[in-house]
């Protein structure tokens, strides 16, 4: 049984691996860090969140300060899905962000049954080859 | 030195209940007691509780009397809404309640802000303990008691709460109680807020629990000296008045429950409907995951000066149990006014469970009761009695979003969900706070009903939605601004006009904020003040990938009067933030921008101040997002087509807005292909990324990494134990700024010494 832990993210119990929802790509082992089998992106904040008011004239403009905060971009090294962002004091440890009883959970699905799997996950989007 | 040790037996239980007794009867002062303050459980069932529910009242009548007193509550919550002169009263800043005869908050109305009634437990049960067999004090059938500091169980002090014990022949029942966050409290600032608060005694009234009511009329002389301490007398009678007609309706509703059902089943009705919820939140647990999840949120300023402050939250579910463990997080600032007391965080969390994750539940402190939380002592979540916390909401908003993007993670994969899987909501009060003399000769001090503007988090199923309510009171209003404007002297000149650009972008995006252009206009002797973080680090995170909001400046427009350009020379005005300070259309004026904590500032008649409300998050990867969606965002206003374009790989004829879906799709890919090629793989990251220590050019507070033990004050190599506190002061910001500008006329060799 393959549990979606997020919109991207799942567990499959029997190999105890984080997997790809978008493209099955297996990612790191269930109980550790899924962000150590993905890649990841320092990205400058003002890219995303672009100045309102013009950086030249003002201190303040809407984007936030990049010697303050970066943005920590993970995404799948198959697909290239954004799975998780982490918006980080630079150099602050990345987070292990989830961090799951695997036995537990499987003691949990064993009791519940596939019936009662959530279904909310990615939309199909037109073109790509992933369902769920 | 051996000598002095005590040595010896153990006292004996009577030794130990004569020094008991000794300590009781030399108490010099009966501050907030910490066996009220650090819990948020329920109180063990009574002797009358037991009876009560020893006799097996029929469920469907419990149900009954809990619905008709629900009503009660409502009714009440609706009275001080409509009657109440502070302009929180008018926009849903309110709640009322009925709590068991031992002080637990049993039924809140369903309207208003639960956490302002989640926190008066504390006060309650104060009375209880202290005031109850006090011959001095005593409590009486028409007593009424009021009560706002927050170190004896509350947010902040702005809010003021009138509590009424409710008698059955001669035997107490319970308690009601409504609060209202009524603005004004004489502190150093208007408003009842003051960010520039450095000690308790800069935060205006201090009321510890106490009779200001007797059968039924208060106290005149009690009122007066009340209203001698505060900017607004007449507004501190009218809402005591408020107050006390709309606990006195709850107290008819409940006399109707008395006279039919008798006092047994409604007893009964308040212990069970809490015991059945607590129940029930242990029960819902237990379908989440057993894991840890782990998030920081930063708040980027004290409201004086810039700083990265870290609220940091470990949230760990195992069976039944959940824990909120804070510690790690910034501690205490000793002279700044952000701390929070800890009632106030818990208080939050019950908000969080009650409004976003089990809306169902019928509205209580037993929610929250069964729910573990963990903080460092003299921490800014879990505030010293003499550490100032009138700007508590920065902290209890920040642990809030903690707890909300934590709590996201276990809800994904559980089969029965309450409500959909949500990202952060936009957690600051980006609003004016104003006062002064108003254009009638008034003495005012309150605020725009704006901070109730927040953009919503987007869910797992659609966008988030436009400022559509606070994250402290979810059915509140924003009011009408221009019935406002009838009582004070400004306008806002712009309103409700979307802040276009300032995204949270993601596969469902944050719902967006609006622009707001204050200017006085009939007064002298008037002014303006902000309280909000989030000017240079965004104060949430984004979830499942997408992204958070980004950040709110202040902007001024000075040296001009808008009003005379507006009848002089109208074309010349711009109803944006974006045109105003990049046009600078008004050529003699002075245009600046500043982070949001602004201390209370005289404004001269027609000078711009500008903000605008926050995004609350995204959800999942942009690139998913429906082009379609996308294009409406920039036919709304929310997004301009550059930017959309540059982010969401969409491509459209820019003159007509028309999709090419193929081609959208082809630059999608490339754009996934170009992520992969531009990152790196996390164990190569992190060697070049994660360094030991904070960087030393930011003034950081809070734990580094894993090492919750060690907290950071400040500086790479200024540190103490987590469990042992510490004063933490900030130096004055114009002393900074005044060492700054004294170290550049020495550098240009110019003697700024003492004797100069």
């Amino acid at each position: 049984m393959k549990i979606p832990m997020t919109e991207y993210l799942r567990i499959d119990l029997e190999t105890e691996k984080w997997e790809c929802r978008v493209c099955d790509h297996v990612i790191a082992p269930a109980e550790g860090n899924y962000k150590e089998g993905l890649l990841v992106h320092n990205r400058n904040p003002q890219e995303i969140h672009p100045p309102v008011i013009d950086p030249k004239m003002y201190r303040y403009t809407f984007a936030p300060d990049p010697d303050w905060v970066r943005i920590l971009e993970f995404c799948c090294p198959k697909c290239g899905t954004q799975v998780e962002t982490e918006y980080a004091i630079p150099g602050h440890p990345p987070l292990w962000d989830m961090q799951v009883d695997v036995p537990a959970l499987k003691a949990q699905w064993a009791a519940r049954g596939p019936e009662m799997l959530p279904d909310a996950g990615p939309v199909v989007a037109p073109g790509r080859a992933h369902s769920h | 030195m051996k000598d002095l040790n005590t040595t010896g037996p153990a006292p004996s239980a009577e030794d130990m209940k004569l020094i008991k007794q000794f300590l009781e009867d030399t108490t010099l002062f009966l501050g907030p007691d910490p066996e009220i303050m650090q819990n948020h459980d329920l109180m063990e069932r009574s002797p009358d509780e037991e009876l009560a529910i020893g006799q097996n009242f029929d469920h469907h009548m419990i149900a009954r009397i809990r619905d008709r007193l629900q009503s009660g509550c409502d009714e009440g919550y609706e009275m001080v809404e409509q009657m109440g002169a502070a302009p929180g009263a008018k926009w849903g800043d309110v709640i009322t309640g009925i709590y068991t005869a031992s002080g637990d908050l049993a039924l809140a109305s369903a309207g208003g802000v639960l956490l302002f009634s989640s926190v008066v437990h504390h006060p309650i049960k104060f009375i209880v303990k202290n005031w109850m067999n006090e011959p001095t004090v005593g409590v009486r059938d028409g007593d009424g008691f009021i009560h706002n500091d927050s170190r004896y169980g509350n947010v902040h002090n702005t809010d003021q709460s009138m509590i009424l014990p409710i008698f059955h022949e001669g035997r107490l029942v319970c308690w009601v109680a409504s609060t209202v966050h009524e603005g004004e409290n004489g502190a150093i600032e208007p408003g009842g807020m003051p960010s520039m608060a450095e000690s308790p005694s800069d935060e205006g009234l201090k009321m510890s629990p106490f009779k200001v009511v007797e059968n039924y009329q208060i106290k005149r002389d009690l009122l007066t000296f009340l209203q001698n301490s505060v900017r607004e007398p007449k507004l501190q009678l009218e809402d005591m008045k408020v107050k006390l007609f709309a606990c006195l309706r709850i107290k008819q509703r409940i006399e109707e429950t008395l006279n039919t059902e008798g006092p047994e089943a409604l007893v009964a009705m308040l212990r069970l409907t809490m015991e059945d919820v607590r129940t029930e939140v242990k029960r819902r647990l237990t379908e989440w995951p057993d894991m840890s999840v782990q998030t920081y949120i930063i708040q980027d300023s004290t409201l004086r000066e810039n700083c990265v402050v870290k609220v940091n939250c470990k949230l760990t579910k195992k069976g039944d149990r959940l824990i909120f463990d804070f510690r790690g997080s910034s501690p205490e600032f000793t002279n700044r006014a952000t701390n929070t007391i800890l009632g106030g965080l818990k208080g939050m969390l019950s908000q969080l469970f009650l409004c976003y994750i089990w809306p169902d539940l019928p509205r209580g402190q037993a929610a929250m009761a069964p729910i573990e939380v963990i903080t460092d002592p003299h921490s800014i979540l879990n505030c010293s009695y003499d550490a100032p916390n009138s700007q508590s909401l920065m902290s209890i908003f920040t642990g809030f979003t903690a707890g909300q993007h934590a709590v996201a993670k276990f809800l994904y994969s559980c089969p029965e969900k309450y409500t959909k899987v949500h990202a952060p909501t936009f957690n600051m009060i980006n609003t004016f706070i104003w006062g002064g003399v108003s254009q009638h000769g008034e003495t005012l001090g309150n605020l725009c009903a704006d901070l109730n503007g927040m953009g919503a988090g987007a869910t797992s199923n659609r966008d988030g939605e436009h400022a559509l309510a606070p994250i402290f009171a979810t059915m509140a209003d924003i009011g009408e601004q221009e019935v406002n404007e009838e009582d004070v002297p400004f306008l806002q000149l712009v309103s409700k006009k979307m802040t276009r650009d300032a995204i949270a972008p993601g596969k469902y995006r944050g719902g967006q904020g609006y622009t707001m252009m204050v200017a006085t206009k009939d007064s002298e002797q008037w002014g303006f003040m902000t309280t909000a973080q989030g000017a240079k680090i965004p104060p949430i995170q984004g979830l499942f990938g997408g992204y958070a909001c980004g950040t709110y400046p202040l902007s001024k427009v000075k040296d001009v009067d808008v009003y005379e350009i507006l009848q002089s020379e109208p074309e010349k005005f711009r109803h944006s933030i974006e045109e105003i300070m990049n046009e600078r259309p008004f050529e003699e004026a002075s245009y600046t921008t500043h982070h949001m904590g602004m201390g209370f500032e005289i404004s001269k008649r027609g000078e711009l101040f500008m903000i605008s409300q926050g995004a609350g998050a995204g959800y999942g990867d942009l690139l998913e997002r429906d082009p379609v969606g996308v294009v409406k965002d920039i036919e709304e206003g929310l997004i301009s087509a550059e930017v959309a374009a540059r982010l969401y790989k969409v491509v459209f004829d820019p003159a007509t807005l028309a999709i090419d879906f193929e081609a959208t799709e082809a630059a999608r890919e490339e754009e996934r292909q170009a992520r992969i090629a531009r990152s790196m793989p996390y164990a190569e990251f992190v060697k070049d990324w994660t360094q030991p220590k904070p960087p030393s050019h930011l003034k950081y507070f809070g734990c580094w990494g894993d090492d919750i033990d060690t907290l950071y004050m400040g500086a790479p190599d200024v540190t103490r134990r987590a469990d042992t506190p510490k004063p933490n002061y900030m130096p004055h910001p114009k002393d900074v700024r005044i060492a700054e500008l004294e170290a550049r006329l020495a550098n240009a060799g110019i003697d700024g010494g003492e004797l100069q």
